[in-house]
């Protein structure tokens, strides 16, 4: 059993559909990238399995071991949060929001694991500073020890690059290789052809109405959605070298 | 200033200066809480539209000299709120039109009852001591005063058991529902918590100053604090100052009370804001 199977999946708001015939899976350890054009229905999958909609047919089954919501989110940032004053250590504490329940405060063992999981993300000495100060790689390392105190067996990432400088973008995949390494699955949204599917083991690519591919990532490289892919890219390559 | 202490020693003889003082603060306390949520959440428009729908509320309960007019103001302020944070949700420019329907229709009916209706002689002034609360919060009765108390305590109460959420739920509402968190119910009690809020404000500011009650105070102390709960405390902390510094100043001078309030406030932003900047660079 993998941790989620879809089948048949269509997906859409409100009879709208918006892609149709989706099919993939992800199995504990796994690194998937989530590939596609702008308005492909990237963010309409990952909202539907997040449960923030619903399917319109098809099945999406959680199991081996996942529950329904134990997926770490990491979202692209909003501009209300670039606004908001809150220190690293309530952001990061607040992803154990779940386990809450009717208790109204943190326990020991949750206010723990948010330590633990500054530390690890390299930002303890950050804890005490304003969310709204720090850089764009320092935000995106909050909200990923945010993540992983809500669950540490399966993150989904939305673009969590986009707007990240060069060396920033390195050193946040490496983070995300070692969490791999480490076992924790993974499911990246992107637009970065070539950052993401470095470490990627497996890639679902979403054309315009239609899955347009899943495999592992050595079958993708020789696939005609990537090399599609790779033309479009090649092309705003060009277009930002005319620009220059 | 030995004037002022001697005619302020006057006046604090009095029990109805004591409970307005006690009111006051209790008041101011509790609408500077949800600030920081109302800003960021963007339903600031909300507490405007609603503000309004309790004037109205309140024209109707002033027909029924009998009862107590929080008995009937709290329910439709409520019920209002509710309506329309569902509207809101669903979609979002028909949500605001909405309010601004309510909000206004609110005022004109509100006013049209309390014209055609009033057995007071002295209309305009009615209208006046209800859009701007004059000096309402010194005629309070025992009943008022005990009803502000009561709604006072269950809102801090609230405030405390359900901080943890409202934080998260305010900073990222998506995050928390990935999670499992029940969102909608936490918008909800928001909701309430701040229709309870205008409701008790109004007879300390009038239904027109609420909302500046309300955010003055939490946009002051997000210009100098970095985090939620110093945010949280030190508005609370401004909030009490300025109602208590406004109350007095009125009294002493014969302000009007909500106005003197609000001036206090805005200056307190400016100078925070100044601080802010200084301390920015």
């Amino acid at each position: 059993m993998s941790y989620i199977t879809c089948e048949n999946l269509v997906l859409g708001y409100e009879n709208q559909m918006v892609v149709e015939n989706v099919n993939f899976k992800v199995n504990q350890g796994d690194y998937l990238c989530i590939m596609g054009e702008n308005g492909a229905g990237k963010s309409t999958l990952m909202k539907t399995l997040l449960h923030l909609t619903k399917t319109l047919s098809g099945n999406l089954v959680y199991g081996d071991g996942l529950m329904d919501y134990e997926i770490g989110y990491l979202p692209q940032q909003t501009i209300v949060q670039r606004d908001f004053p809150a220190s690293v250590w309530e952001i990061v504490l607040s992803g154990n929001i779940s386990r809450l329940g009717f208790r109204p405060f943190y326990s020991k063992a949750e206010k723990k694991k948010a330590e633990e999981m500054l530390k690890k993300m390299g930002i303890w000495n950050l804890r005490n500073s304003g969310y709204r100060y720090l850089s764009g790689g320092q935000q995106q390392r909050v909200l990923l020890a945010r993540a992983l105190c809500a669950t540490q067996k399966l993150i989904l990432m939305d673009e969590p690059v986009s707007g990240l400088d060069p060396k920033v973008t390195a050193e946040f995949y490496q983070l995300i290789r070692n969490l791999n390494q480490d076992g924790v699955t993974i499911i990246m949204v992107s637009h970065d052809i070539h950052g993401a599917l470095e470490d990627a083991t497996h890639v679902l690519h979403i054309g315009k109405h239609e899955q347009q591919f899943y495999g592992t990532r050595e079958e993708y490289m020789n696939s005609k959605a990537y090399k599609s892919l790779e033309i479009i890219d090649e092309i705003d390559a060009d277009k930002e070298d005319a620009k220059l | 200033m030995s004037e002022v202490i001697i005619k302020l020693q006057y006046y604090l003889q009095y029990p109805f200066v004591i409970y307005a003082l006690i009111v006051g603060t209790l008041i101011a306390l509790c609408s500077s809480l949800l600030g920081v949520t109302l800003v960021l959440k963007r339903f600031s428009f909300i507490g405007d539209g609603l503000s309004h729908v309790a004037f109205g509320a309140m024209a109707i309960a002033t027909l029924m000299d009998q009862i107590d007019k929080t008995i009937i103001i709290m329910p439709v302020t409520i019920i209002t709120a509710v309506l329309l944070l569902r509207t809101g949700q669903n979609t979002k420019i028909k949500g605001d039109a909405m309010v601004a329907m309510l909000s206004v229709g609110a005022l004109a009916v509100g006013y049209m009852i309390m014209n055609v209706f009033s057995t007071s002689a002295n209309v305009s002034g009615d209208v006046c001591t209800t859009l701007f609360g004059s000096t309402s919060i010194l005629t309070l009765s025992s009943s008022e005063v005990w009803v502000c108390i009561f709604f006072s305590i269950v809102v801090l109460i609230l405030f405390a058991v359900y901080y943890n959420k409202i934080f998260a739920v305010t900073f990222d509402e998506n995050f928390a529902k990935a999670t499992g968190v029940k969102t909608d119910r936490y918008n909800l009690l928001i909701a309430v918590i701040i229709a309870m809020i205008i409701v008790i404000g109004m007879n300390l500011v009038g239904s027109l100053l609420i909302s500046a009650l309300i955010i003055f105070p939490a946009l002051s102390a997000m210009r100098i604090f970095n985090n939620f709960k110093s945010v949280v405390i030190f508005s609370g902390i401004i909030s009490v100052f300025c109602a208590v510094f406004g109350m007095l100043v009125s009294i002493l001078f014969s302000t009007p009370v909500g106005s003197t309030i609000v001036i206090a406030d805005i200056i307190v932003f400016a100078a925070c804001y100044i601080i802010g900047m200084i301390k920015g660079e």
